[in-house]
């Protein structure tokens, strides 16, 4: 009850004044060396850190939080999700992440999902206030091997708040081989004519649109190819392929990517795991295992992590700790849950530094640990009233006396 | 006297239940065991209690004392300084074997989704032994599991209990002498998979009605053979009085037993109370009406499953007694689900009576109960409500026993029980927690790091020829 209290009365404060300068004193800060340093204070002006450092609590701020030594970092990546494009997963209408069965053999790597997101989501606000600041919006695995693009998306609930590269999205797991006419091989097939027409006039196209030309020509140019891919050899195979096209790549998936470790560290290509994955789920899959992002890490990959859910996709940082608990350095899987995606995917820098911007996070413990969670959210330099679908309905259903019925509480 | 009648009870027994054996028995054997002695380690009962720097012994895989007593002189001691020591996790919601990895079509035997009642099928009969995920549920502390069939239908059939051990066959898995459980699904599922078809039933209502028919002849059937019992056993009334024998129905009843009917069998064995019912039920509402259906047709509903609004009816599951198997955060995936919440765990373990328990339904869960549980004992804190370790390690150890009828065996340390043993590297409510050693029935059979105590099922063997780790 104590933490709910104290809870209100922040929300009390941040309701009234839109904080045009934010202080946050008695910090541990996350910086941006990965490393920890105590007894700090963060000064917020217009949504962009001013100025870090001892001693500062005697400039005037609108509101301050007294961080009384906990940790603070960047506001945290949510892993590629489809928040605010699925309200409800099996209910359809409510879900826009993935385009299907459009009735032509084409594809449509033009289809953008940032066109239907949807800011009020009640996802966004859930994910927001567990300590994500930002997800890769992504267009789900349809019928086609191009699946679409998309890019970060930051989870303030602002309608325009994309950010980065635009990231296309490549579904090459041999899973859905079924869907291209049986094999994984007829990804490949699909593919290589597909940007061969990158040289086809516009009236003799057969595979893709003449927007569809323009978005590959534009995403080799400055945007980002995210193969999904699990087993070893398709991995391989992604790499021949960005290297030929010379594509900027990303693998997504990665199950069985610590085989081929160095060759993905020499083509400075980073992998996005669910480090949860240790089961042989399926033939592309027999060498999952809980170490996967340890070794990946130490031959030099860049690793990211996913859960693979969009609902629950506070469920990451879980992910991220349990590949510390298998071998991974702390500090890597903090970097990977905060600066390493926005510099992969072309976003601003998340880095507790001055002129950073100011998506932040007090947390109670540490952010990889499933004993702690975020106190304070901050986004863009405001604090969070911390209130989601789900705080609402434990307000109305903790108080054991219901009064006139649950209907009459409304938090 | 035709018989004699130690024969007599014989013969009724035959005929009254003409199965001349126990079908698919347990052939469970513990494995062999030393006497050990563990020493100085904080223990979680599993019961409530939590004893610090504490000794706990184990001989004949049995716990034999907590806290103060005699080891026998050849007892190996293990110092647990440091350590923490758990009963054995059990999961009451696990489709281990009948989904098993790899999750291939021909692999899919959970769902026998070609009826909405199918109370006749066995999960038991779908399971695959050489699952991975066995092995990998060892490795993570779990000892015991319920393997459920799917939601697909209204009556999905028999859940069976066991104890993750290798084996050949479910049979040497199967737990001695635990109770079947039927699994029953509400809302969603079974009406999204008969309605697709143009199939009843394809609503709620159509789900309680399809329920209340099939217990309407569940019940005609446990009469029926109520009836012929009673016949069988009563001393023949008519003898010497009016001439002798059986009066002509009470002969024919005796001569025809009622036909045997495996689907029937099934749900007569839920309304005896001999199986135990788990419901899958999301929505307040539904479970609610549940337990009305239970007390119409006279038998109790032993846990909601995912019971995702479990928190809207925390009070009246207390006072029916019914535990809720539930997740720690999962929501959203569909719209009876949409209503989670992080509390929903602590909530129902709030009133007095509440029986809340972490489940998996997931090959990735079962091997984190310990990190499900503390999240959730972390949102029930900082909802104000005070759960300590010892509380929380309940949810996923006596009071799944409990949901499982097998609390006098499993799921708390104390003495008689069957030594199942998690000992942990720390307090096991933390991402950084990892079972150092798990003990079935008092035998070592999981070890951290030692290649020589982590089975290997069949499946992978020999994959990956040539793979360097």
């Amino acid at each position: 009850m104590k933490y709910l209290l104290t809870l209100a009365s922040l929300i009390m404060s941040c309701s009234i004044v839109q904080a045009d300068s934010l202080l946050i004193t008695n910090a541990l800060v996350w910086t941006a060396k990965q490393e920890t340093v105590a007894d700090t204070d963060i000064y917020i002006v217009d949504g962009l850190i001013k100025r870090i450092g001892p001693g500062l609590d005697e400039l005037s701020s609108d509101v301050t939080i007294d961080a009384a030594g906990r940790l603070v970092t960047p506001a945290f990546f949510a892993g590629i999700t489809a928040v605010g494009l699925s309200e409800i997963g099996m209910v359809y209408e409510a879900v826009d992440s993935r385009l299907n069965a459009i009735y032509t053999g084409l594809m449509h790597p033009e289809f953008d999902v940032r066109d239907a997101y949807n800011p009020h989501s009640s996802v966004v606000p859930v994910t927001r206030v567990e300590g994500y600041g930002y997800t890769l919006l992504a267009a789900a695995p349809g019928d086609r091997t191009l699946s679409g693009r998309g890019s970060l998306v930051r989870l303030d609930g602002g309608f325009g708040s994309f950010e980065g590269s635009t990231v296309i999205f490549v579904n090459v797991d041999g899973s859905s081989g079924d869907m291209v006419g049986g094999s994984r091989a007829a990804h490949w097939m699909l593919l290589e004519a597909a940007f061969a027409e990158q040289n086809t006039a516009d009236s003799d196209l057969k595979l893709i649109t003449p927007l569809g030309k323009a978005a590959l020509k534009d995403a080799q140019r400055t945007g980002i190819f995210v193969f999904r891919a699990n087993r070893a050899s398709d991995i391989i195979r992604v790499l021949q392929f960005a290297k030929e096209r010379r594509l900027n790549a990303v693998i997504s998936g990665g199950q069985e990517a610590w085989m081929v470790r160095d060759a993905l560290s020499d083509a400075r290509i980073p992998v996005v795991i669910n480090a949860l994955d240790n089961l042989p789920r399926s033939f592309d899959a027999l060498g999952a295992r809980l170490d996967n992002a340890a070794m990946l890490h130490a031959a030099g990959v860049k690793v990211l992590f996913t859960s693979g859910e969009t609902h629950n996709a506070r469920k990451v940082r879980q992910v991220a700790g349990n590949a510390v608990a298998h071998g991974l350095p702390h500090s890597a899987a903090m970097a990977a849950m905060t600066t390493e995606p926005a510099a992969v995917f072309g976003g601003q820098r998340r880095e507790i530094a001055a002129g950073r911007l100011a998506d932040l996070v007090v947390w109670s413990g540490d952010p990889l640990d499933v004993n702690a969670a975020a106190d304070v959210v901050i986004a863009g330099g405001v604090p969070d009233p911390m209130t989601s679908r789900q705080t609402q309905l434990l307000q109305r259903y903790l108080p054991e006396n219901a009064g006139l019925g649950r209907a009459y509480i409304r938090p | 006297m035709p018989f004699t009648l130690p024969l007599l009870i014989a013969l009724s027994l035959f005929v009254s239940n003409p199965v001349l054996a126990e079908a698919f028995p347990s052939t469970y054997q513990s494995r062999p065991s030393t006497p050990v002695l563990f020493t100085n380690a904080t223990i979680l009962t599993g019961d409530g209690e939590r004893l610090e720097q504490a000794d706990l012994y184990v001989s004949d895989g049995q716990i034999k004392w907590v806290g103060e007593g005699t080891p026998a002189e050849d007892a190996r001691t293990i110092d647990a300084s440091g350590r923490w020591i758990t009963p054995g996790l059990i999961d009451v919601h696990s489709h281990l074997g009948v989904y098993p990895s790899p999750g291939v079509a021909a692999h899919s035997d959970g769902n026998e989704a070609t009826a909405p009642v199918t109370a006749e099928v066995w999960a038991e009969h779908s399971i695959w032994p050489q699952d991975p995920g066995f092995s990998r549920a060892l490795a993570s502390g779990v000892t015991s599991m319920q393997v459920l069939p799917g939601s697909a239908n209204l009556f999905g059939g028999r859940g069976v209990t066991l104890k993750n051990v290798t084996s050949r066959s479910y049979q040497g898995m199967k737990f001695p002498g635990a109770p079947y459980g039927l699994k029953m699904a509400c809302g969603e599922n079974p009406k999204r998979v008969y309605g697709g078809r143009k199939q009843a039933p394809s609503t709620r209502m159509g789900n309680v009605a399809a329920y209340r028919n099939a217990w309407i002849r569940a019940q005609r059937y446990v009469e029926d053979w109520d009836r012929y019992e009673d016949a069988l056993q009563a001393p023949d009334a008519a003898r010497g009085s009016e001439g002798g024998g059986d009066s002509v129905a009470s002969a024919m009843l005796k001569s025809s037993p009622p036909k045997r009917d495996l689907e029937l069998e099934t749900l007569a064995g839920a309304l005896r109370g001999d199986i135990i019912v788990h419901m899958h039920c999301y929505r307040a509402d539904e479970m609610l009406t549940i337990l009305d259906m239970a007390d119409e047709f006279g038998y109790r509903v032993g846990t909601f499953h995912h019971g995702v609004e479990a928190y809207k009816i925390a009070n009246e599951l207390a006072q029916h007694r019914v535990c809720g198997a539930l997740w720690a955060d999962w929501w959203g995936f569909k719209i009876e689900a949409y209503d989670g919440i992080q509390e929903n765990i602590a909530l129902v373990d709030r009133p007095e009576g509440g029986c809340a328990i972490v489940h998996s339904d997931s090959d990735e869960g079962i091997q984190r109960l310990n990190q499900e549980a503390a999240k959730a004992m972390l949102r029930g804190n900082r909802a104000g409500l005070d759960i300590p370790p010892e509380r929380a390690i309940r949810w996923i150890t006596s009071n799944a026993a409990k949901s499982l009828g097998v609390e006098d065996r499993v799921g708390s340390l104390r003495p008689g029980m069957m030594a199942d043993i998690v000992v942990w590297n720390q307090d096991p409510f933390s991402v950084y927690a990892k079972p150092l050693q798990v003990y079935v029935d008092g035998a070592l059979l999981h070890e951290a790091d030692n290649p020589a105590l982590n089975p290997q099922s069949d499946f992978e063997l020999g994959q990956l020829m040539g793979v360097a780790p």
